[in-house]
């Protein structure tokens, strides 16, 4: 298949972006050794430790990223659908034949190695996405496209569910931040958005009062109310209309704030009354100018009202107890650093120790003494901050959003659509994952156990996300083609 | 490509304002966690480091001749981390250390308890159990690793060679809540000096701490030394004492004052270095080095005993000095120069300007000042202070009493002498102020009393002693202490410089003189022993009860080699009891032994019994 001289591949590839790859790497094999460094510690490359098996997994990354490399770029354009199909295979056998390994059934264990589908199913979805909505003349937002692609990323997702993977599942969801850059509607994003806030201040002030106001309902219906008048300012068509709207209806609201002073009442019964009558006011105008975003903000309120009234619902009984455990946890609402918190906590106090410039590389004493559990895979970035401390921690944030970014330059300068929605694909994947990985790290997201690009332990994980990378540096090496 | 229905650039970039917002959020909150807040630190050191500490041997204790008073054995601690226990079988943990279930549940809840373990931590190893036997010790040992959370400290004890000198020695105890507050070099279950040279010497015995820090894995598992030691600390041992008691001398007088109350001292003069204190009744010192519920009992017995044995009374007790009070009186008049040795008073079996009073016993008339002292004559005195109180030189009768009082201090009369002990007396020496807030006007006929030692004087039984050892020096004295040599360290000049009198040297010789004259043919010839110019002086107190029985003494006459003071309280006559108790010391530390001749006096004195008559408290009957 090779069609192009060897020298033109490596003067057109972005070497950036492979410089920060190969940096990353390196940096996560020595955090790994740090992470599994005990007192009768072998070497670096003892294949006994896991320093030394990462280092076997981290050649064959290499060279897999490098064959990935020599691999005419049409390939994955042709085949994207078949890696997609034999991925989905691969995932719907695990759930048959993969052992239970800590409460997981997501590994499929042949000898001596084990491999995790799910890592994979990422690229894969990439390319069928990519590959689908590279059509001509395609429309992301025809009812028909929108049903498609979802179901590309919801299949993956609701099968590694089913392997009891929720946080590589929820993974998945970063496609929506390349769906958003490909025209899909900010509001989904939005509601999605306001979804997770509503959630969380509902379980925030959940049976707090203000005088005979339940706050947490009171809090979520403002915001409600305040975001339709956000929407509606933004419209251009019947501006006028919209403007007596938001005037009258926020009126309202501070009138009932005033009286609630002299007399009182629930707040929030009076709140939603309002929320009605707004609602009712947009729909006279919907039906005046029939302009469909109008409808949307109707849905969007009824949306907010039905959804506020079934949080306590759906946190109940639809979350298991330790997911309930969980959020709390992450919300503050309990302090249980001996059961649930605990690895949290001691996530904290391995970063927190590390101060400004840390411990020192294989001094750190929380995580020498294994205190952080999974300390090499989900939470190896303690060790980062525990031994190089904020000073190293920081620089480790900017290297991943530097890659982060220039994958953005790069898919923004990609001539064809498949190529440029790829390299979305790879940037949101990565984002998604420095995002809940080291925000449960720092102990402001919830554990959700993925790993952190490239540093955690794991041969699937970083053979994973090197041919992910890696297609899109083909792809970007051959885009003037 | 097509033209697409949106912005794609403004897309684009509220996607990377995004991913700028996250980082930028991320990296504040690791600078909140990393650099603004320290307690992440703390926390980290108490997961990750154990503080073992290392307990040095506390100084042991010798007499001035080098035998061994008190040392050191070896025992355990139990030590709890509570946050690493778990579910454990508690009735073999009680069956193991040999403790009830209640007493263990109660141990538990005081560990935890923050009022009276104000250090209490969850993640540091807190005493549970202190001075566990070696069987139990043994026993524990072996089925450590049953009991998670629990380790075995070594902590050595007191042992006592001698049943003697409780007083002087001291005790020690787990420090208590006031200990812990007051220095924060104590954790809870570290001992701590409560009396005697052991609180007294605290600083010096107990040495220094030495800690050994740990690296612990999250398993509680001990995972070596943390950078191979360099933090760690070796204990100091602390210094051992040589006490300037005779252990013999002491048992000795110990023995003598078996079922009497009251006190013996010996000072060499010259060095002011105690060589006996005994106080009785007194105690083994070893009953109170256990610690625990057998401590509280025995405490608690000592602390209800009626004659009370924790007090030394050779410090703690002031008493009327009586007689022993006419050598200091006498030094000032001749200091003052309101007698001479000549000076000669009139004495009719009682004090005529008195009308008798104070009475005096029969003896020729007039006296001059060493017959004086010789056969104790009250008159004489009286007759001095009224002579000093109502000279003109003063101006007035308080300036007077002002000056006698300031000659009296001087002698080391009124304030504690300062002895290396804890808790001594100042007694009681009043000056002209004194009198004038009782009376609206008083006259020398009102303090009359004080010239014989009653009235409102009070003196410890270590003042009347050292009285005798600034006669013996003829007008300085060194202050008393009991503790000779301290391992390494020079002894603070307190106790080695010598501090004079107010009077003038020549003046102690009619004294001398007259407490020799006293022995030889006055009220102490009992005292007189064959080969030894013993130089004494008796007094009786009055006081409330029977008299007490008091004896100063030094000898020999010229270089004097011991002061004594001897006091039986109630026991009569100064000699009765106190002057035979006072001769057998004297020859026992002078000649090495008891002559034949007293061996009768030794046996009389031993099974003398002089318990006055307490009322027990109404709860003691009822047991």
């Amino acid at each position: 298949m090779l069609s192009y001289p060897k020298s033109s591949i490596w003067s057109s590839l972005d070497w950036m972006t492979v410089s920060i790859y190969v940096v990353m790497v390196i940096a996560g094999w020595f955090t790994i050794y740090a992470a599994s460094y005990d007192f009768d510690q072998v070497s670096i490359f003892n294949l006994s430790g896991r320093a030394g098996m990462q280092m076997i997994w981290i050649v064959i990354s290499v060279v897999t990223g490098f064959s990935i490399l020599l691999i005419e770029k049409s390939f994955y354009d042709i085949f994207a659908y078949w890696i997609y199909i034999f991925l989905i295979f691969l995932l719907i056998v695990t759930i048959f034949v993969a052992p239970d390994i800590k409460g997981s059934r997501s590994w499929l264990v042949m000898g001596p190695v084990r491999l995790q589908a799910a890592e994979f199913a990422k690229f894969a979805t990439a390319l069928a996405v990519a590959r689908f909505m590279n059509g001509y003349r395609f429309e992301l937002m025809k009812t028909k496209n929108f049903a498609v692609v979802l179901g590309l990323i919801f299949l993956p997702m609701v099968l590694i569910m089913l392997q009891k993977e929720t946080g590589s599942a929820l993974i998945f969801l970063a496609f929506f931040i390349m769906l958003y850059r490909e025209g899909m509607p900010g509001t989904i994003i939005f509601t999605g958005f306001c979804t997770v806030l509503y959630f969380l201040i509902a379980l925030k002030l959940d049976e707090t009062f203000w005088g005979v106001t339940p706050l947490g309902e009171y809090v979520i219906l403002i915001l409600s109310l305040f975001f339709i008048y956000i929407i509606l300012y933004n419209y251009k068509k019947g501006r006028r209309t919209n403007k007596y709207i938001i005037f009258s209806s926020l009126g309202l609201v501070v009138v009932s704030v005033v009286v609630s002073f002299f007399v009182e009442f629930n707040l929030s019964r009076v709140t939603l009354a309002i929320l009605i009558l707004t609602v009712l006011a947009v729909l006279v105008n919907y039906i005046r100018f029939r302009v469909l975003r109008y409808l949307y903000v109707i849905f969007f309120a009824i949306f907010s009202i039905v959804y506020l009234y079934s949080v306590d619902y759906f946190f109940n009984d639809v979350l298991e107890p330790y997911q309930q455990t969980r959020v709390k946890v992450a919300l503050g609402m309990i302090d249980d650093p001996g059961g649930a918190g605990y690895n949290v906590n001691q996530s904290k106090i391995a970063i927190g120790s590390g101060g400004l410039f840390g411990k020192g590389y294989l001094n750190g004493t929380q995580t020498k003494l294994k205190y952080v559990p999974e300390q090499d895979t989900d939470f190896i970035f303690c060790t980062v901050g525990e031994e190089e401390g904020f000073f190293g921690a920081s620089i480790i944030m900017l290297l991943f959003m530097t890659l982060i970014i220039r994958l953005i330059f790069l898919a923004e300068r990609q001539r064809t659509r498949f190529n440029r929605i790829y390299g979305y694909s790879v940037a949101s994947i990565l984002t998604f994952h420095l995002a809940v990985n080291i925000g449960m790290v720092i102990g402001i997201m919830p554990v959700i156990g993925i790993p952190l690009p490239f540093f955690s332990y794991g041969g699937s994980s970083i053979c994973a996300f090197t041919i992910l990378l890696f297609i899109f540096l083909r792809l970007d090496a051959a885009r003037h083609r | 490509m097509k033209k697409e229905n949106f912005d794609a650039d403004k897309r684009k970039m509220f996607i990377i304002y995004g991913i700028c917002i996250l980082g930028l959020v991320y990296i504040i909150r690791l600078f909140s966690l990393q650099v603004l807040d320290s307690n992440y630190k703390e926390w980290a050191n108490s997961n990750a480091f154990l503080n073992k500490k290392r307990y040095p041997p506390r100084g042991v204790m010798y007499d001035r001749n080098n035998k061994l008073l008190v040392y050191n054995q070896q025992s355990y601690d139990v030590m709890v981390v509570m946050r690493e226990t778990k579910e454990f079988d508690t009735l073999a943990f009680c069956r193991a250390v040999n403790i009830n279930k209640e007493y263990f549940r109660k141990k538990w809840a005081d560990v935890k308890n923050r009022k009276l373990n104000p250090g209490y931590s969850s993640y540091t190893p807190q005493t549970f159990l202190t001075q566990l036997g070696s069987k139990e010790y043994g026993i524990l040992q072996e089925s450590i690793y049953k009991f998670p959370g629990f380790y075995l400290q070594n902590k050595p004890i007191r042992k006592y060679n001698y049943p003697n000198a409780a007083h002087v020695l001291g005790y020690i105890a787990e420090a208590d809540k006031q200990n812990l507050a007051d220095d924060e070099y104590y954790v809870r279950g570290d001992y701590i000096g409560k009396t005697g040279v052991e609180k007294q010497y605290e600083s010096y015995l107990r040495g220094t701490k030495g800690v050994e820090i740990l690296l612990r894995d999250a398993h509680g598992r001990i995972k070596g030394k943390y950078k191979e030691g360099i933090h760690d600390q070796d204990p100091i041992p602390g210094k051992d004492l040589t006490l300037s008691l005779d252990i013999d001398l002491q048992a000795y007088g110990e023995m003598l004052m078996t079922n009497k109350l009251g006190s013996i001292i010996m000072i060499e003069p010259e060095t002011g270095e105690i060589l006996c204190m005994v106080s009785s009744p007194t105690y083994d010192p070893s009953i109170l080095n256990l610690v625990g519920r057998q401590f509280s009992e025995n405490f608690v017995k000592l602390t209800k005993d009626p004659y009370t044995p924790l007090i030394n009374r050779a410090l703690n007790g002031t008493y009327p000095p009586g007689s022993t009070f006419k050598p200091a009186q006498a030094l000032v008049f001749l200091e003052e120069n309101i007698i001479q040795p000549s000076t000669a008073y009139s004495c009719y079996h009682g004090w005529p300007p008195g009308g008798g009073r104070p009475g005096c016993h029969g003896h020729g008339s007039p006296l001059a000042l060493v017959d004086a002292i010789g056969t104790s004559c009250n008159s004489y005195f009286c007759w001095g202070l009224k002579a000093m109180l109502e000279n003109k030189k003063y101006s007035s009768i308080e300036n007077a009493m002002d000056k006698w009082r300031d000659l009296m201090v001087s002698q080391g009369f009124g304030y504690p002498l300062g002895v290396d002990l804890p808790g001594e007396k100042r007694g009681r020496i009043p000056n002209g102020q004194f009198y004038d807030k009782i009376y609206t006007r008083w006259n020398p006929f009102t303090v009359i009393s004080n010239s014989i030692g009653q009235g409102e004087i009070e003196e410890t039984p270590l003042q009347i002693c050292n009285l005798a050892a600034t006669i013996a020096n003829r007008g300085y004295y060194c202050t008393p202490h009991v503790v000779k040599k301290i391992r390494d360290t020079a002894l603070d000049s307190t106790y080695t410089k010598r501090k004079y009198t107010g009077i003038a040297p020549e003046h102690y010789e009619a004294i001398v003189a007259g407490m020799r004259k006293a022995v030889t043919g006055g009220t102490s010839t009992r005292a007189n022993i064959p080969g030894i110019e013993v130089c004494g002086k008796t007094g009786t107190a009055q006081n409330k009860g029977k008299d007490h029985s008091i004896f100063m003494a030094f000898a020999p006459k010229d270089n004097p080699k011991v002061a004594i003071s001897v006091l039986v309280e109630n026991g009569g006559f100064g000699a009765t009891n106190a002057l035979p108790i006072a001769r057998l010391m004297l020859e026992k530390y002078l000649n090495g032994q008891i002559s034949e001749s007293s061996v009768w006096e030794e046996e009389k004195l031993k099974n003398t019994i002089i318990l006055r008559n307490v009322v027990l408290p109404k709860k003691q009957y009822m047991e």
